[in-house]
């Protein structure tokens, strides 16, 4: 073949668990024992958005998807794929809607659907390589600032491009750095926030894996424009990959003169730290992170003083999200008015949602702002797993909501979500069909949060324990008549008198599902039935006579001695539901569909 | 100098000091200083808090109050293998409760136990970032995901 190819072997954190590791240098190996390495190179990438169908590789230039790449499958690879030019079809994704094997990205929703800006390096380029990035526009942006343009200006571009904070609460960029810029003062610091505590998002990870460098740039960026010279990443602990991309990154980026001083031939100086969280979801909150860098507890404390002013060590200190970051980049290479071509009036640019739970099609997604939840959901996630009934999509973590069917058609941005009562928040999308639980949804939530209150306000502290109490008794069958008033009356007077995020948005998963899933909450309270048959308690297991061929099996592995009947004395066989403890064996091993769960 | 008494100084000891001196001098130095040094020791003793408090002038009920803080910091010691079972959102609409449950069934142990053989701690966590891959767990940092009840003992067995 004449052509040069490139294969993009995913080495993120999903696939790397996959066994992405080793395919590499197989893959590497068989290239050369078949004589292709002069026209054949081989990249391990970042999160390729992709990752349950991991391990992924991609075939440049003609952008061939394999998935569930195993070691064992390199060597068709090479010889069928690259050698005859013929795909290899068992490892071709399967289109759930034709039941049909697909190979270009082109024609595989997922891919073809999302508009790439941040992600546009993440799954394409080799993190650990500075000329990557560069090759690709990379660090254009600062010289574009540096040499071009004053801090003013810089800040004017971005206030223009209607950027808003990907962090959870939309905050428009360019005013914040305005604030931080407006604060006299010898030193400055900028933060970015990788905390990424919302349980289903990994999006910020995979950034950070995939392509450090934009983040240092957006920091670059944003450092000058403000006046900072010192700036930290805050990323939680969980993520050893992504802290060591980052590092590596760091010392490229010092070498090649775009940090440290007189940076690119101007006055300009910036120093970059990286600072590995401990586990505490509240040292998300800008304030509590910034105790934590300072080395106390993770506790949120009162604003005003806003960071802008007296942040980290008490100097005006400006804190943004990972993936605000990384946009900044393409707003200074393209310009501001480029960047307002996509998104809504008021929501500009694309934002990165974590596609997740019941979906087919589990992984990251990229949209432009106002993109509906259907076509998130159903276009690019392609449905519902085993054809099971959509039910709820939960947005925006502990602190958002779950929305029904009839809201899917919502384009999703700041405000509509919000009104909806949801939020964009970091973007975590999961997916529930009709065997989730509501009421045990808003409990797992009520539990997170009840677990993670850092404790300093009693609303929060002693509230998300009481209304997670009455979650739980609900789930197993105890409810009251009167625990939805009380749960509806606490809800409010937590979101009102908490003194941060996390306690002010705690309540928000039980009003979204009260609103949404009531008939849900009365069939657990009225009728001690989950209709979801999800909670244990309410399970009832019984067997069908007619169905029923007398085998014993579920008798002998019932841990519970519970059910009886006799073949010889034709005795039927039935469950003492008294001793029954719900574990559903006995279905799982009936092999003649006679038990049934209600 | 005399060889014999080196052998004496605890190895541990020596990297605990590198770990001070290299962020002694650096602003908010605390939570480094007691993530290095969990990393040598695999938790925190009390001899080892006290040595930090000297060394970084901080009051030791203030280290303490940062220990019980982070869920990162452990006070008592773990087995050789830790397994993180992730009960993140996306984990647990896909069943990572089960994978909970088989897990305590089969290491005969709670979340935060440790095996009597020392072999594996149990911890329970939110979120892992692998999320697309769930239910998961992680053993060691080492990601295992789209698990089923089944694949545990197997994934077990790896890990001595
Ligand atoms: C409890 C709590 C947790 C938070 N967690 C995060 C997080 O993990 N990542 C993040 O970027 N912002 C998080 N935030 C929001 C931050 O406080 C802050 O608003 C954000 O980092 C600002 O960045 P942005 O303007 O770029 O969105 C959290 C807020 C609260 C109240
Ligand atoms: S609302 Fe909760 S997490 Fe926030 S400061 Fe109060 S107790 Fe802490
Ligand atoms: S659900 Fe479990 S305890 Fe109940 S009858 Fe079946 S096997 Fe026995
Ligand atoms: S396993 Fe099924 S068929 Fe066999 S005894 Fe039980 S209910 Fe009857
Ligand atoms: S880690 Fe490979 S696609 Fe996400
Ligand atoms: S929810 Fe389990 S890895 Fe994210």
């Amino acid at each position: 073949m004449a052509e040069n190819q490139r294969i993009l072997v995913c080495a993120g954190t999903g696939c790397a668990s996959s066994g992405a590791l080793p395919i590499i240098d197989i893959l590497k190996e068989e290239i050369k024992r078949q004589g292709l390495e002069e026209t054949v190179s081989v990249v391990g990438t970042g999160c390729q958005g992709f990752c349950e169908k991991g391990p992924t590789l991609v075939i440049e230039p003609q952008h061939i998807l394999y998935t569930r790449v195993t070691k064992e499958d390199v060597e068709e690879i090479v010889s069928q794929e690259l050698i005859k030019g013929e795909r290899v079809e068992r490892l071709l994704l399967i289109d759930q809607t034709t039941q049909k094997p697909v190979s270009l990205m082109s024609d595989i929703n997922f891919f073809s659907k999302q508009h790439r800006i941040v992600l546009h390096n993440c799954g394409v380029i080799d993190p650990q390589k500075i000329t990557d990035y560069t090759e690709r526009d990379g660090y254009k942006g600062i010289q574009k600032a540096l040499k071009e343009m004053s801090p003013e200006e810089v800040m004017e571009e971005v206030k223009k491009s209607g950027l808003r904070g990907r962090g959870g609460a939309g905050f428009p960029t360019g005013l914040k750095w305005g604030f931080c810029r407006q604060t006299p003062s010898d030193k400055k610091y900028i933060i970015c926030n990788a905390d990424e505590g919302d349980p289903g998002a990994f999006m910020d990870r995979s950034v950070l894996e995939g392509d450090p460098h934009s983040v240092i740039e957006g920091m670059l960026i944003g450092a000058y424009a403000i006046g900072a010279d010192e700036g930290y990443v805050y990323c939680r602990a969980e993520y050893p990959l992504a802290i060591k991309h980052l590092e590596i990154a760091i010392k490229q980026a010092e070498e090649a003169g775009y940090l440290g001083d007189n940076i690119l031939g101007s006055s300009f100086n910036f120093r970059l730290n990286v600072f590995a969280g401990a586990g505490a979801f509240v040292c998300g909150e800008e304030t509590a992170l910034m105790a934590s860098i300072e080395g106390k507890r993770g506790m949120p404390r009162v604003r005003p003083p806003f960071p802008a002013v007296s942040g980290l060590w008490g100097k005006p200190t400006n804190i943004n999200n990972v993936e605000t970051w990384s946009n900044i980049p393409h707003i200074l290479r393209n310009g501001a008015e480029w960047y307002t071509q996509f998104g809504t009036e008021k929501s500009k640019g694309t934002k990165i949602f974590a596609l997740t739970g019941k979906v087919n099609n589990t992984g990251l997604v990229e949209v432009p702002m106002g993109t509906t939840l259907r076509e998130i959901i159903f276009d690019i996630g392609d449905g519902i797993q085993g054809g099971k009934k959509f039910k709820a999509v939960q947005i925006g973590g502990p602190s958002g909501g779950c929305l029904p069917e009839d809201m899917l058609d919502l384009a999703v941005d700041y405000d509509t979500l919000t009104q909806a009562g949801a939020m964009v928040g970091s973007g975590g999308l999961v997916i529930m069909d009709e065997t989730t639980c509501m009421v045990d949804i808003a409990r797992y939530f009520l539990n997170f949060s009840k677990k993670e209150s850092c404790g300093k306000c009693t609303p929060c502290r002693e509230g998300t324990t009481r209304m997670y109490e009455i979650l739980d008794r609900i789930t197993k069958g105890e409810g009251k008549e009167e625990d939805l008033d009380t749960l509806e009356n606490l809800a409010y007077t937590i979101k009102e008198t908490s003194l941060c995020g996390l306690g002010q948005f705690a309540p928000s998963p039980i009003l979204a599902t009260l609103k949404y899933f009531r008939h849900e909450y009365e069939a657990h309270i009225h009728d001690h039935k989950c209709p979801a048959h999800n909670c244990t308690a309410l399970l009832s297991y019984t067997i069908d006579t007619e169905k029923c061929k007398m085998c014993s099996l579920c008798a002998k592995n019932c841990p519970a001695n519970c059910i009886s009947g006799d073949k010889k004395t034709n005795t039927p066989y039935v469950i003492d539901e008294d001793k029954c403890i719900k574990c559903g064996t006995c279905m799982d091993k009936c092999k003649f569909g006679a038990i049934s769960r209600a | 100098m005399c060889t014999a008494c080196e052998e004496l100084v605890d190895p541990k000891q020596i990297q605990l000091e590198e770990i001070i001196n290299k962020h002694k001098h650096q602003n908010g130095p605390l939570i480094p200083v007691l993530q290095g040094a969990q990393e040598v020791y695999g938790y925190l003793p009390a001899h080892v808090l006290k040595h930090i408090s000297k060394a970084l002038r901080i009051p030791l009920a203030r280290i303490y109050g940062v220990v019980t803080f982070y869920a990162q910091f452990r006070l008592t010691p773990v087995g050789r293998n830790l397994i993180n079972i992730c009960l993140g959102t996306a984990c647990h609409v896909r069943g990572g409760a089960k994978i909970v449950e088989t897990l305590e069934k089969e290491l005969k142990i709670s979340d935060g136990g440790t095996t009597e053989d020392r072999r594996f701690t149990l911890e329970v966590v939110a979120c892992i970032g692998a999320c697309g891959l769930a239910p998961v767990i992680s053993i060691n940092n080492e990601v295992h995901g789209r698990l089923v009840p089944e694949s545990i003992a197997g994934i077990l067995a790896k890990y001595e």
